[in-house]
């Protein structure tokens, strides 16, 4: 008996986008690196010495000075808030059943996140440790 | 297997609960980031306006919601690698349930000492 032949299919495949592969795929990847950046920042921030108390100008002042200090906050602000988007993307997805209603919840949700993202960054970039005059840092002595 | 057939409704156990929780504490966790970038960019506008808004924090009830805040974000990660588990690691959807408990176990552990520090911090004085 001859084995049937199986044709190739005719119609070509039209080119698919992996976008939905890639945002579950950068879900897992951000979310295992959050889990240190968020969890190491709690940790500094609420258990050390004072905790919550030791908070202001000039312990953020202490941090932003140090570019590792710099790079943490600024690799958190960008994981997170694309994480947090992607989330909120999927659940407005699962449960806005309107074409309308899913457009603009997800226009005000990229909105926001380019308002957080832009904001933020700015803020760890231009930050400027000697607003303080009563600074003691290094580089605030003239 | 339920001794009983109970309407249509879905019931699952672990899996599906860890499920809501994780939706829960994300849109939660999201909220607070969106206001937490906004009161630290007042380092921007001066030292006295970002003091005012750390200020807040430092109120006993806000106090409290933060304890939520921190249970949120630890079920969250923890969570979230467990998730990671049962999608990468060839035994993690066999022990998904012993995952989940491990879940409650490490947020329980770490949320004690946690609650410990912060509310001694946030009632016990400082200035």
């Amino acid at each position: 008996m001859a084995t049937p032949q199986v044709l190739a299919p005719r119609t070509p495949r039209k080119a698919r986008s992996n976008f939905e592969q890639n945002s579950w795929l950068f879900m897992r990847f951000s979310g295992v690196l959050l889990v240190v950046l968020v969890l190491g920042h709690l940790f500094i921030n609420l258990m050390r010495g004072e905790g919550i108390h030791a908070i202001d100008f000039a312990f953020v002042a202490g941090k932003w000075t140090n570019p590792f200090w710099q790079t943490w906050d600024l690799m958190m602000l960008w994981l997170a808030e694309l994480h947090g988007v992607n989330g909120l993307r999927t659940i407005i997805n699962d449960y806005a059943e309107r074409d309308t209603t899913r457009f603009w919840l997800k226009s005000l949700l990229y909105l926001s996140a380019v308002f957080v993202l832009v904001l933020g960054t700015l803020v760890i970039f231009t930050f400027d440790p000697c607003l303080d005059p009563a600074s003691t840092l290094d580089v605030c002595q003239k | 297997m339920a001794s009983t057939p109970a309407g249509t409704l879905y019931r699952g156990r672990e899996g599906m609960w860890s499920w809501v929780a994780h939706r829960i504490t994300g849109v939660l966790i999201f909220f607070f980031l969106f206001v937490h970038v906004i009161d630290t960019a007042m380092v921007r506008v001066s030292p006295e306006a970002y003091n005012a808004a750390i200020g807040a924090y430092q109120n006993p009830i806000v106090g409290l919601i933060e304890v939520g805040l921190v249970a949120a974000v630890l079920f969250h990660a923890f969570n979230g690698l467990r998730v990671v588990l049962v999608d990468f690691w060839s035994q993690g959807p066999r022990y998904h349930r012993q995952l989940s408990w491990a879940v409650v176990g490490l947020w329980a552990a770490l949320m004690l000492p946690f609650m410990w520090r912060h509310l001694g911090n946030v009632f016990g004085g400082g200035h």
